[in-house]
């Protein structure tokens, strides 16, 4: 009933809701959340810029000019292009059968797919050393029939797929458990059949909360650096994706051509950034069920 | 066509849902499933559908086992309780899936997909929405739109989940006369879930009373409600007062008074049951059922009162006339005009 009460300095400064803090408490909190960020996030990002184009514009883009970059940029390219959509599938298969169906070892199932979440990239690099290196059991066997795993571009994409693997099953899996079956059920009931029924009514149901995984999951698979680097082997030219490059060229002190490269990789961050937020913007009602990142 | 229940049994994770349960139901009949919630009615429902399979037992769609039919093959019309429109389609495309998604041979063409499912919304009373999606219906519309959706398939057996139980009072009036109306035209076996027993003694041909995943009783509105066959069915349907009573020789007594009410059951305690507002108040207390007014109120154009009974503790409502003189502490006797007694143990 405020409209009720006659409006004066008085009666405006005796009201402040029970969950209001006073103006200094509202300015500290404000202002620490502010510095935190512009400190730890902000600034970084900026020096990224600054160190890069140090050297004027020429200098910058000379660093994408050199043959050992442009073959790093097309290898996480192609790692990208190979994860993801393998992910999509894996994804969108472990959450169908967790969302919709009820079986044995479902808890275990679940938990499994955070494993990658849970453990350091670093052993999970090292997971696929011992099980690829030469002493390991499927090693000489591999050898003797000619495939590279370790060191070589099947080794880093396995390396990236089981660390983004993640990203699309957690987005879909509560999205979908909170769809329920019933649309599916519907679907049935009038005759299609399941691809019908995935493609026609799954599909269009869950595209948003698809959608805002691959893009997390992209952004993953081309930044990720742990796995990636204990696999590689760091042969130039080769085995370097754009994390690793730009971990070499530091340690040869050439700071401009790795801020260069690092500064496209936080391109990519600002990018997925910008597109996340459009989704949110846009489907904030369907991804909230999906609880978001 | 004519669905018949037989011997079906159902377990969740061994968690009995329906005992043995078997129903006829007749080609072209409106059926109702009565009961509170978890007495099996929504499992059976599904169980007729397909969409779930039994423990035991069988389903037969006119002479034809459909137990190990998939619910594609049944060909059933579902709707369900929060009508499960797909809501990226639009309410035309909603109508036309079922047709849409046919293998080649049996589908038909754009147009007639298009033609039939105009028609369809027109016999709903809903032209002129095609283009909307379900987010814009409101609750009623969605309703008519599942309900369509349905039919479209030309389906053996139309199954309602709750038709009407997300719907404010006023819409659910409405849609089930309209439901009725639609029955009557098209003539398709109908089967519909409910727990509001008004919904299903005035919309059904036959009510199937369910508690506890059995089938207490089945039979016309009339028949179960004026002879109810188990305490359950008295107390769940309409209103009912009930008294301890015993049999001897032929004769009911309330403690050791007997009543001018006879019963051809054996001797033993049991308990009377009968309906509040079907009593006939009557002079002295010999052989009547006596007590004293210990409450009253006025409902609609009766007064209702609470009666402890002489020598008990028990207390029984019964329906007097409003303008009848009792007050609270009056004595007042009566007897039910119709009125069951069941075993104690049932």
């Amino acid at each position: 009933m405020a409209h009720d009460l006659p409006i004066s300095n008085e009666s405006a400064k005796a009201w402040h809701p029970a969950t209001t803090e006073s103006r200094t408490a509202r300015f500290v909190l404000i202002a620490t959340a502010l510095a935190f960020l512009g400190l730890f996030l902000l600034l970084p990002l900026i020096a990224v810029f600054v160190e890069a184009f140090r050297k004027g514009p020429e200098a910058y883009l000379a660093a994408f000019a050199e043959p050992d970059a442009l073959a790093a940029i097309r290898l996480t390219l192609l790692v990208a292009a190979i994860a993801v959509p393998l992910n999509i599938v894996f994804g969108v298969v472990a959450a169908w059968a967790i969302a919709k169906f009820e079986f044995k070892g479902k808890a275990f199932l679940t938990t499994l797919i955070d494993l990658p979440f849970s453990v350091s990239p670093v052993i999970s690099g090292l997971v696929y050393v011992l099980l690829f290196s030469s002493q390991s059991f499927l090693g000489p066997w591999l050898k003797s029939h000619g495939i590279e795993v370790l060191f070589a571009v099947p080794g880093i994409v396995l390396a990236t797929v089981f660390v983004t693997f993640p990203f699309v099953a957690r987005e879909l899996i509560p999205l979908m458990q909170d769809q329920g079956t019933t649309d599916e059920e519907a679907a049935l009931s009038l005759g299609a059949n399941g691809w019908q029924t995935f493609w026609h009514v799954t599909l269009p149901n869950i595209k948003w909360g698809l959608l805002y995984g691959v893009l997390l999951c992209n952004a993953r698979a081309m930044g990720e650096f742990g796995a990636v680097s204990v696999v590689s082997g760091h042969i130039r030219g080769l085995t370097n994706t754009m994390p690793l490059h730009v971990e070499i060229l530091y340690n040869e002190y050439n700071f401009v051509a790795a801020f260069a490269v690092a500064s496209l990789l936080a391109l990519l961050a600002l990018v997925t950034l910008v597109l996340k937020t459009l989704l949110e913007l846009r489907y904030g009602a369907e991804l909230r069920a999906a609880g978001g990142h | 066509m004519e669905v018949r229940v037989s011997g079906v049994r159902k377990e969740f994770d061994r968690f009995p849902a329906l005992h043995d349960v078997s129903l006829d139901i007749n080609s072209g009949e409106l059926i109702a499933l009565l009961g509170p919630s978890g007495s099996g009615k929504t499992t059976l429902l599904r169980l007729i559908a397909g969409l779930e399979t039994p423990t035991d037992g069988k389903v037969f769609f006119g002479d034809e086992d459909a137990s190990l039919k998939s619910v594609q093959e049944r060909n059933v019309g579902f709707v369900f309780q929060h009508y499960a429109l797909f809501r990226h389609m639009t309410v035309i495309d909603n109508v036309g899936f079922g047709l849409k998604v046919r293998p080649g041979a049996n589908r038909p063409s754009k147009e007639e997909i298009r033609r039939r499912s105009s028609e369809l919304l027109d016999f709903v009373q809903l032209s002129g929405l095609e283009k909307r999606y379900p987010a814009q219906l409101s609750g009623g519309q969605r309703q008519r739109v599942a309900l369509a959706r349905a039919m479209a398939i030309e389906p053996r057996v139309l199954l309602l989940d709750e038709p009407f139980g997300a719907l404010d009072a006023k819409v659910r009036k409405e849609l089930r006369r309209w439901l009725r109306e639609i029955h009557d035209k098209t003539q398709h076996t109908t089967v519909f879930v409910t727990h509001d027993q008004d919904e299903a003694l005035e919309l059904a041909d036959r009510v199937v009373v369910m508690s506890q995943g059995k089938i207490e009783q089945v039979g016309t509105p009339d028949e179960v409600y004026d002879r109810p066959n188990s305490p359950f069915v008295y107390s769940f349907i309409g209103e009912s007062s009930s008294l301890d009573v015993s049999i001897q020789s032929g004769t009911i007594h309330l403690g050791d008074k007997a009543l001018d009410l006879k019963s051809e059951q054996a001797d033993g305690k049991g308990v009377l049951y009968f309906r509040p507002h079907d009593v006939e108040l009557l002079g002295g207390s010999e052989a009547r059922i006596s007590g004293v007014v210990i409450a009253s109120r006025r409902v609609g154009a009766t007064r209702r009162v609470e009666l402890e009974i002489d020598g008990t503790e028990s207390r029984v409502e019964i329906e007097i006339p409003a303008d009848h003189p009792a007050k609270v502490g009056s004595p007042l006797a009566f007897l039910p005009k119709h009125w069951r007694v069941f075993g104690k143990s049932a």
